[in-house]
């Protein structure tokens, strides 16, 4: 199979007085259509390492691959694009817009990409929105609903423009176990479905478990790595 | 473009405390300098009317010893197609009297002129104050000084004697008010035809007396100096109003200075306001900056999000302000009155001037965004990730 992620060698050093190394020499592929997830204690470099697979982070060394093509070739507004229609982030933090409603954040990708929005993008953010439980709270300001709620947003934002990866920061934190369980099997199906990759930092060890893969970090190596398919 | 446009409205719209202060202070900049330049304007206007507004503005004379011109007709009709800007164009005939009355006798001016044409220019009909024009022959008007000072009436007949002692009887018909003493003292204004009969003439005049269309009030200089060249003759003389007022000029000329100097303040602490505001906004929104960049919007339209705050400021800015303008204009020009019901402050409020402050009002705002626009540009999100 292919892989529409890798890492080769990386390296991540921050600081440039003190030096504190975060990442030693991760190399890691990751396959086309895969559910994976990635375990290890607070502080290990699970975030550092999700974002500089999502172009966001450079590493101090260490090459990104997507798709086949060395991130580090493209320039500003094609990593923009990359970040736009290839790749969804789900933070760890829900980062919406508060200035915008539930539903205007969902469509926000759609927007940056075709630069308005279609009565048929409107139709499908408001689905994703169902999907996610959001139909009842779409209009409202994004201050104006629950921090699960806005988590939630958060994911149907990330699935908007149908990306091939969504990378995800532990997108159920906020979540009771009941809502957690129900975003996972939404994920879940949307994998099954669209054959998109998932790559999901998690605490909770259920869903680690219910992945194709689980790659533990701890301190910034790569400690297990369990294929299950 | 277009999402930069949105976000920016909505940014605004969120903070719309801040948003109206913005536009409340470009609006009271935009408002000063509207009001500064019309009263500046209106005050350069009224004097320049008050100084030239009744008088000959081109004049061409003969500097031939006996003064006179002969072919006028052919040299008007060249003179018209000269330059557009040249509106009013009459003759007059100039020669000095001695003028006896009872006692009385004092030198004079007998001006002859082609009433019709000449009242375009000096609207003597305005300024008659009793009786009427002079129309038939030997009938002359006097000023209303001379009217006082030798106790002249009405139909009074007195004696004007020429500079070859020909004595003439003319008979005064009117009285007309100049508003300036030495002329209302000093001349004696009459028809073509009275003064070719006392002065004998032969049908010449001494000078030929030009206004100018508004636009060329300025340009006399230019006109009269196209004149002299299409003219091509020697024996005449042409003067225009700026020679002959050049203090009144290089006032005006001070005056205007101040007034762009006013309003170039005016407009630095605009653009000084809106970038401080803008780079504090870029700061406060610079997490939705880093969110949008981490979905994938381009650098160049998070800075448009700034160039389009700026836009819309300015805009709506310059819009207020230009009601603020015209409005504490009119109320100046309508409530502040002379006795006399003309406004203290004789405001000139031109269109194409209020057009440019606006614009220039809104490309100054957009010049303020240009800061925080290039702050939003180089902002990494990653460090609006990390630190949540
Ligand atoms: N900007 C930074 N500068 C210095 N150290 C950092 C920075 N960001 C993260 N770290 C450190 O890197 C390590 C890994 O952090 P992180 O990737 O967030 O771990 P995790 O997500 O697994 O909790 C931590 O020790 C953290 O303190
Ligand atoms: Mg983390």
């Amino acid at each position: 199979m292919m892989s529409i992620l890798e890492l080769k060698n990386i390296e991540k050093i921050y600081g440039n007085e003190i030096k504190t190394q975060v990442l030693y020499n991760v190399n890691l592929s990751i396959e086309k259509g895969t559910f994976n997830s990635i375990i290890g204690q607070s502080g290990s470099g699970k975030t550092t390492l999700l974002n500089i697979m999502g172009t966001l982070d450079k590493p101090t060394s260490g090459e990104v691959m997507v798709n086949g093509t060395n991130v580090k070739q493209m320039h500003n507004n094609k990593l923009s694009a990359l970040r736009n229609e290839t790749i969804g982030f789900i933070f760890q933090f829900h980062y919406l817009l508060p200035e915008f409603t539930a539903l205007e954040n969902v469509l926000m990708p759609y927007q940056i990409k075709h630069g308005k929005v279609s009565k048929d993008a409107i139709k499908k953010a408001k689905e994703y929105l169902h999907l996610v439980g959001l139909e009842n709270v779409m209009n409202n300001m994004a201050t104006k609903i629950s921090g699960g709620q806005q988590q939630r947003a958060a994911i149907a934002r990330a699935l908007m423009n149908e990306p091939q990866i969504i990378l995800a920061d532990e997108p159920t934190g906020n979540l009771d176990s009941d809502s957690t369980e129900v975003i996972y099997e939404l994920l879940r199906d949307i994998n099954h479905q669209l054959g998109t990759t998932f790559i999901i930092i998690t605490h909770d060890n259920r869903i680690a478990e219910k992945a194709d893969r689980m790659i533990e970090i701890k301190d910034g190596r790569i400690y297990q790595d369990v294929n299950k398919k | 473009m277009k999402l930069g446009y949105k976000i920016a409205a909505r940014f605004l719209k969120s903070n719309l405390g801040q948003t109206i202060l913005i536009i409340l202070g470009i609006a009271i900049g935009v408002s000063v300098q509207i009001f500064i330049g019309s009263l500046i304007q209106g005050l350069q206007k009224s004097l320049v009317e008050k100084t030239i507004g009744d008088a000959s503005q081109i004049t061409i004379t003969s500097s031939t010893d006996d003064k006179e011109i002969v072919d006028y007709e052919e040299m008007i009709k060249q003179i018209q197609t000269i330059d557009q800007r040249i509106d009013k164009i009459s003759v007059a005939a100039d020669h000095p009297a001695f003028l006896e009355y009872g006692e009385n006798s004092q030198s004079i001016l007998v001006r002859g002129f082609d009433i019709e044409s000449a009242d375009e220019i000096y609207n003597f009909v305005d300024r008659i104050e009793e009786g009427t024009y002079p129309y038939n022959l030997n009938e002359i008007i006097l000023g209303i000084d001379l009217k006082e000072e030798y106790g002249i009436q009405l139909n009074d007949v007195l004696s004007l004697i020429t500079t070859n002692q020909k004595t003439v009887k003319v008979k005064v018909v009117g009285f007309f008010d100049l508003k300036v003493a030495s002329l209302n003292k000093n001349w004696a204004i009459t028809t073509l035809e009275t003064a070719g009969n006392i002065f004998n003439t032969r049908g010449s005049i001494t000078s030929i007396e030009m206004q100018v269309k508004e636009s060329g009030i300025f340009s006399t200089d230019i006109i009269a100096s196209k004149i002299t060249q299409e003219l091509n003759n020697d024996a005449l003389t042409i003067v225009n109003w700026k020679e002959q007022n050049e203090q009144l000029l290089s006032g005006l000329e001070g005056q205007s200075i101040s007034s762009y100097m006013i309003q170039v303040f005016v407009l630095i602490s605009v653009i000084l306001g809106i970038a401080s505001v803008l780079a504090i906004t870029v700061m406060q929104k610079s997490k939705q900056i880093g969110i949008l960049k981490a979905m994938g919007i381009r650098n160049s339209a998070t800075s448009y999000v700034f160039l389009f705050e700026g836009l819309i400021l300015g805009f709506f800015g310059a819009i207020l302000g230009i009601l603020f303008g015209l409005g504490l204009s009119v109320a100046f020009t309508k409530f502040a009155l002379n006795t006399d019901g003309t406004p203290v402050i004789p405001l000139f409020i031109s269109y194409p001037f209020i057009f440019t402050s606006g614009l220039i009002a809104i490309a100054v705002s957009v010049l303020a965004a240009l800061i925080p626009a290039y702050r939003s540009l180089k902002l990494n999100p990653i460090d609006i990730i990390r630190n949540h």
